[in-house]
């Protein structure tokens, strides 16, 4: 028998009246692995064309490729670079002894041994992230009677990518759990969420553990070895002081730096972002305002300098390369539903991040990273600029009104 | 009277709950829910200042001129408030300190306010004085109910008893720090408020839309 026919065969069970009429989304769910949904989107946020969710979803889930590679190289190469820096002698643990046991060793300059030695961390935590955040989306969908939702694949994937290679697997599970829940299920789940599910995740642990989300010995995990994120670096002694730790311009381009798994790159953002504007799930009006944003305010700053704040000096294309702006620009700043929905809104909403997110790096001294919590603050505002907008339209077709009578 | 005496009493602890139905008094319980220690002694104080405010607010019923009946509301609440904040120095320094102004803002918490205007001003002073101790009492079960998770994740004790070692001290339990700060009670409020209209459906509001499909155009 077929898997067409067997899934034929199973379906009358699940319909309305059926056996198993209350996990209908579950077998809507595995179903639509392998086929086509037959039937089409009715509710009204969704835009209908033929790019149907379940393709946006993977086109985002696709342009995060570059970034989930190299997350996996550079997480090894900066966990093997350390491990050669302190002794291999001190450390224990089953990645280092797999390792070994296989033959492939710790060592910086072997490529395979990086990529897997990053897979051992990677792959732990997205899949935990996948089953737990799984778990609480499957449970709501057969609670609430809707389709279990791809949308589910792309904040797991970016949830993963945005948490430091040592996080323990519990707070991972607890965080993709909150985001889930409080970031989307309780608002009536994907497409009618405010916030970016991914990010409330992120920002629940990082209020509720902070010891494990910032500071200097959590990027690399690797006992007793410290790295400042190139962002903690500057806010502490001024982008210049960079190249003395051996961080050009370019390195932090092309993402051999600590922080999160997914978001040292730049470079891998961008092949992303390119990817995601040519197929038209960006909107590229949210990311020139987010970068216009944030070049204009950091030039600013810039002029307006300071003797006691080393971070006023940092120049946009630092701005740029450092901390998780790239990431957040290409993946959370263009996210369509909790962005701005009108296009004069979308500049503003833009702007708006890009503004927020040095405001923060540069002038709160409490917070060295900034773009979660602009992202959030943008979020919160999407409404507000569209409500804006749409009234300052209607005001201008009034007035057209008048004089043409 | 529709309601009998022990009704008055418990119906705001589940039923008809100042915070989780009514959703009033939410500012002092973001603040104050961080300790059990400091929650509870709130809680007494909240329930004395609702409970004998009603008491002599239905006393005077008669003679409160209406257009001035706030202000007579008012003078008598914040009377007991200082009353109840001076004991509180008193006895008990170190958590008035803790408490700081959330004392003096019982004047300002609705659920008082609201006893006072909603019923004292209508019924006989006992049943008065019962219904403002029950809705004390209500405020009081979800204070400490919050209180309690808030005290037990956020730093592993229970009144200031260790029940989870944290790893700072050696143990296994790792704080959790957003319980902690203040708008951890939002979500908490907002998860037990989902639980108990969840229990009683009754209780759940009627949608103030509904997003239309395609069909109904």
């Amino acid at each position: 028998m077929s898997l067409r026919n067997y899934f034929h065969s199973m379906e009358p069970h699940f319909e309305k009246g059926g056996k198993y009429e209350k996990y209908y989304p579950i077998f809507e769910m595995v179903e639509t692995i392998f086929f086509t949904s037959n039937t089409v989107t009715k509710v009204a946020p969704h835009a209908r064309s033929f790019v149907d969710m379940k393709r946006v979803m993977t086109y985002v889930v696709i342009s995060t490729i570059p970034c989930v590679l190299w997350a996996l190289y550079n997480t090894g190469l900066q966990t093997n670079s350390a491990l050669a820096t302190v002794g291999i002698e001190s450390q224990s643990g089953w990645r280092i002894s797999l390792l070994q046991f296989i033959g492939l060793g710790i060592s910086p300059e072997s490529l395979v041994s990086n990529v897997f030695h990053g897979l051992l961390y990677f792959l732990p935590i997205y899949l935990t992230t996948l089953i737990a955040g799984g778990i609480c989306e499957v449970t709501f969908a057969t609670i609430r009677g809707h389709e279990v939702n791809e949308g589910f694949l792309v904040s797991s994937m970016l949830f993963a990518l945005t948490l430091p290679a040592s996080t323990p697997l519990w707070q991972v599970a607890l965080g993709i759990a909150f985001g889930v829940v409080v970031g989307k299920e309780v608002f009536g789940g994907t497409g009618k969420n405010f916030l970016n599910p991914a990010l409330t995740g992120r920002a629940f642990l990082y209020f509720a553990y902070p010891a494990y989300m910032s500071g200097d010995s959590i990027w690399t995990p690797v006992d007793g070895y410290s790295g400042a994120t190139s962002l903690g670096i500057a806010a502490a002694e001024g982008y210049e002081s960079l190249s003395n730790y051996g961080i050009t311009w370019a390195d932090a381009f092309f993402g051999t730096i600590q922080g999160s798994l997914g978001e040292t790159s730049t470079l891998a953002c961008a092949i992303g972002l390119v990817f995601l504007l040519l197929t038209k799930i960006a909107n590229y009006r949210m990311v020139v305002g987010c970068l216009l944003g944030m070049i204009i305010f950091s030039s600013f700053l810039n002029w307006v300098g300071s003797d006691t704040n080393p971070m006023f000096s940092m120049p946009w294309y630092w701005h740029l390369v450092i901390g998780s702006y790239a990431f957040g620009l290409v993946f959370m700043v263009t996210e369509p539903v909790s962005g701005s929905h009108t296009n004069l809104g979308r500049y503003i909403y833009g702007a708006l991040i890009g503004f927020m997110v040095v405001m923060i790096r540069v002038l709160n001294p409490a917070f060295p990273e900034g773009m979660m919590l602009a992202i959030l603050f943008g979020n919160i505002f999407a409404p507000l600029i569209d409500h804006f907008v749409v009234m300052a339209n209607i005001k201008r077709r009034t007035k057209f009104n008048v004089q043409t009578q | 009277m529709s309601q009998t005496r022990k009704q008055l009493l418990t119906d705001p602890l589940v039923d008809n709950n100042p915070i989780t139905l009514q959703v009033l008094g939410i500012c002092s319980a973001l603040a104050v829910t961080s300790s059990l220690n400091v929650a509870f002694v709130m809680s007494l104080a909240v329930i004395a200042v609702c409970g004998f405010s009603s008491l002599f607010i239905s006393f005077l019923r008669h003679y409160i001129p209406n257009s001035i009946r706030i202000i007579v509301q008012m003078v008598i609440i914040a009377s007991l408030v200082i009353l109840v904040d001076q004991i509180i120095k008193a006895y008990a320094y170190e958590i008035s300190k803790t408490l700081s102004v959330f004392v003096g803002l019982i004047i300002t918490n609705c659920i008082v306010m609201g006893r006072a205007e909603a019923f004292a001003m209508k019924n006989k002073p006992f049943e008065s004085f019962v219904d403002g101790v029950g809705n004390g009492l209500g405020y009081s079960l979800l204070l400490m109910s919050v209180g309690v998770i808030r005290e037990l994740f956020g730093s592993g004790s229970l009144f200031g008893i260790m029940i989870f070692e944290p790893v700072s001290n050696g143990g296994w339990y790792v704080p959790n720090g957003l319980l902690l700060l203040p708008p951890s009670a939002f979500f908490i409020i907002g998860f037990i408020i989902w639980g108990v209209r969840t229990w009683k459906k009754s209780q759940v509001e009627a949608r103030e839309y509904k997003i239309q499909t395609l069909e109904e155009h």
